[in-house]
């Protein structure tokens, strides 16, 4: 856990820029807005934050499945902001993804073999006639009988179907997996299932992963780090015992205070002092000039009175509050 | 808690397909006290939410057949006519269902979605009605009542739609509000608001909730009593902090140990339940259970009967420990 893996430097992503002759006013959605940050070897790093706050966009114009607008994304050294075509593709099975919604991220007219053949074959990672054995060895290792490869997604269940998303990843003999939210739309005994599982397949095969989700509990079960985001931007990011333990952001700390805990004493106690965040997301279109939380940030005029700042014109920086914590909000520079 | 309001009593709801009889819910019984907080828990096809629609009759009855009863206020909701059941629904009881951004008309502004029960279950006035959609809105804090009454759900977000779903679920004061998974569909901070309005909404107005969720931690905050159910029935019936420090269904304790919890970490891994829920076509004739059971012996063969631990936590399992 020393060398970084990946490193993202004030990455941006922006849509719908190119708006032209005849195509109205321009509108453009600040999905990821300069967003920096490290993912080391061997470590995980967990993504939060609410829908549409830019986690899924983040993910995936590091893998450069979105071309981003902005910013650069080192892996082991190489810019793939600034590859394209052959020399982008020849790397890409060294970081792979696997997806949300285990119905719709498999083909239903290719059996499970090809499905995860597929990728050996287009990396030419294994001699054509030794692909079916390395299919079925996959197989094994996400806990799925030989005999599947020749089935097709729709005979499977969720949570089968999301080993065979974990199989295909795999496939391609990666040491970075993005992993968007592979879980949610799995049944909680399943998701136990499916979390156990990338933890063993880590330790085995050496992964490095940046796992998506928006369940908080979860990703501090799995995670090394945490990255909090909000409107397209990194909030807080540190380790994930002191995300929970010790809470900077006044996101993070409304954020936690929201998430139940399956425990009715805890529930009541926690009840007086939840801070019940007010409003909504703003439209990432049309963010807040300062702080991207300033609309709803309960301690908004503690910062005005203690340093005089007015949150919603001036922006805060992304600074190291203490030792491997960081977090971009006023109260802490 | 006070009196009974509710009472299901031996509930089955079966589907007749081409493949077969699916056994969607499987003789559950229950009741619901004055102001209580009633939380069904269970995973997909588990059969909590067909129990409730059935209990409102929203299930045809010619592709469904219904057996058991409902008693409410003085009669079976299973044998009323379909004028009567019409006279009921959203009246005495009300529903909320889980996705906002489907369950509201796009075509008609909220305030008309809202105050339609009104008008046509107490015959008052559209103006009357119309003062009573805004207080409704209010009551469910929409800022701007007045103004947002006049909109359409597309100009809502889809927490404000929940708020609207609900607004127009407490129109005529139902003594029971029925929410089927309502937070679902939305994110942490806006499920905390809208949490938050239905406990409030209990205090104030006093109604009896029936909550569906597969969420446990919503269900340690909110419920007074939790049913959890697996595969169409009831495995174990306890007041909420019961059923958190005494699971004795190893179907609710599996499902509590595989939670991550969010304040505590631990480098063990988590205790799945393995396998999968059993076909409901092909019902086993045994424990439904067993086949998932780390504990199952060889009474497992025979389904469970009720064994009551206390008057109040009941549970399906033959290796339950009375305390």
């Amino acid at each position: 856990m020393t060398e970084p893996i990946v490193q993202v430097k004030n990455l941006s992503m922006h849509f719908g820029q190119d708006s032209g002759f005849l195509k109205g006013p321009q509108r453009v959605v600040k999905a990821v807005d300069n967003v920096s940050l490290e993912v080391f070897e061997g470590e995980t790093l967990g993504l939060v934050g609410e829908s549409g706050c830019g986690k899924s966009t983040l993910g995936r114009s590091i893998l450069q499945l979105y071309k981003p607008t902005a910013g650069s994304v080192h892996y082991r050294g190489t810019d793939l902001v600034q590859l394209e075509g052959k020399a982008l593709r020849k790397m890409r099975n060294r970081f792979q993804m696997i997806y949300q919604d285990p119905y719709a991220s498999l083909n239903p007219r290719m059996k499970v073999a090809d499905i995860i053949g597929e990728p050996m074959y287009i990396h030419q990672l294994h001699p054509r006639s030794e692909i079916r054995a390395e299919v079925e060895k996959t197989l094994e290792m996400v806990g799925l009988a030989r005999e599947f490869a020749d089935r097709y997604p729709h005979e499977f269940s969720g949570g089968q179907r999301q080993r065979i998303g974990i199989a295909r990843a795999l496939a391609a003999q990666p040491d970075f997996i993005v992993a968007d939210e592979p879980i949610s739309a799995l049944d909680v005994s399943i998701q136990a299932q499916i979390i156990n599982l990338m933890r063993n397949l880590q330790s085995q095969l050496k992964l490095t992963y940046l796992f998506i989700a928006h369940d908080l509990a979860v990703v501090r079960h799995i995670s090394d780090r945490m990255a909090v985001m909000y409107l397209g931007k990194v909030m807080e990011l540190t380790d994930s015992n002191s995300i929970y333990e010790d809470p900077l952001h006044p996101y993070t700390q409304s954020l936690l205070s929201a998430i139940p805990i399956p425990d009715p004493e805890k529930e009541r106690e926690r009840e007086a002092n939840r801070v019940l965040l007010e409003g909504e997301v703003p439209s990432p279109e049309n963010p807040p000039k300062g702080c991207a939380f300033c609309t709803r940030c309960p301690r908004k005029q503690e910062v005005l009175k203690s340093k005089q700042i007015d949150c919603s014109t001036q922006a805060p920086q992304f600074t190291e509050a203490k030792p491997g914590h960081w977090t971009a909000c006023h109260l802490y520079t | 808690m006070g009196d009974t309001l509710l009472e299901v009593e031996d509930l089955h709801v079966h589907f007749p397909t081409p493949d077969g009889v699916v056994k969607a819910v499987n003789g559950i019984s229950y009741s619901l006290a004055k102001q209580e907080i009633l939380a069904i828990v269970g995973e997909s096809g588990s059969g909590k939410s067909v129990g409730v629609l059935s209990l409102l009759r929203l299930i045809p009855d010619r592709d469904c057949h219904l057996r058991g009863s409902v008693h409410f206020e003085g009669s079976d909701l299973l044998q009323l006519s379909d004028v009567e059941m019409r006279e009921l629904r959203g009246n005495r009881i009300a529903m909320v269902f889980q996705d906002p951004m489907t369950s509201l008309n796009p075509v008609l502004r909220i305030g008309d979605q809202i105050q339609e029960s009104i008008i046509e279950h107490q015959g008052i006035s559209e103006k009357v009605a119309k003062n009573r959609a805004i207080e409704l809105l209010e009551l469910v804090g929409i800022p701007e009542a007045e103004k947002r009454y006049r909109h359409y759900p597309h100009q809502f977000s889809g927490g404000m739609r929940q708020r609207i779903m609900i607004a127009a679920g407490l129109a005529c004061e139902p003594s029971i509000l029925i929410a089927d998974e309502p937070t679902t569909a939305l994110d942490v901070t806006i499920q905390a608001q809208i949490i938050d309005l239905v406990k409030k909404l209990r205090r104030e107005i006093g109604m009896s909730v029936i909550w569906i969720t597969h969420d446990l931690g919503i269900v340690a905050g909110l419920a007074d009593r939790v049913a959890v159910m697996y595969a169409g029935k009831i495995v174990e019936f306890a007041p909420v902090d019961e059923l958190f420090k005494n699971p004795q269904h190893p179907y609710s304790k599996g499902l509590l140990n595989s939670l991550p919890r969010l304040d505590t970490r631990s480098e063990e891994p988590l205790e799945a339940i393995e396998g999968f829920p059993p076909n409901l076509i092909d019902y086993p004739t045994t424990c439904p259970f067993l086949e998932r059971c780390s504990s199952r012996t060889e009474q497992c063969q025979t389904p469970p009967a009720q064994q009551a631990l206390t008057p109040s936590h009941q549970v399906w399992c033959h290796h339950a420990v009375k305390v």
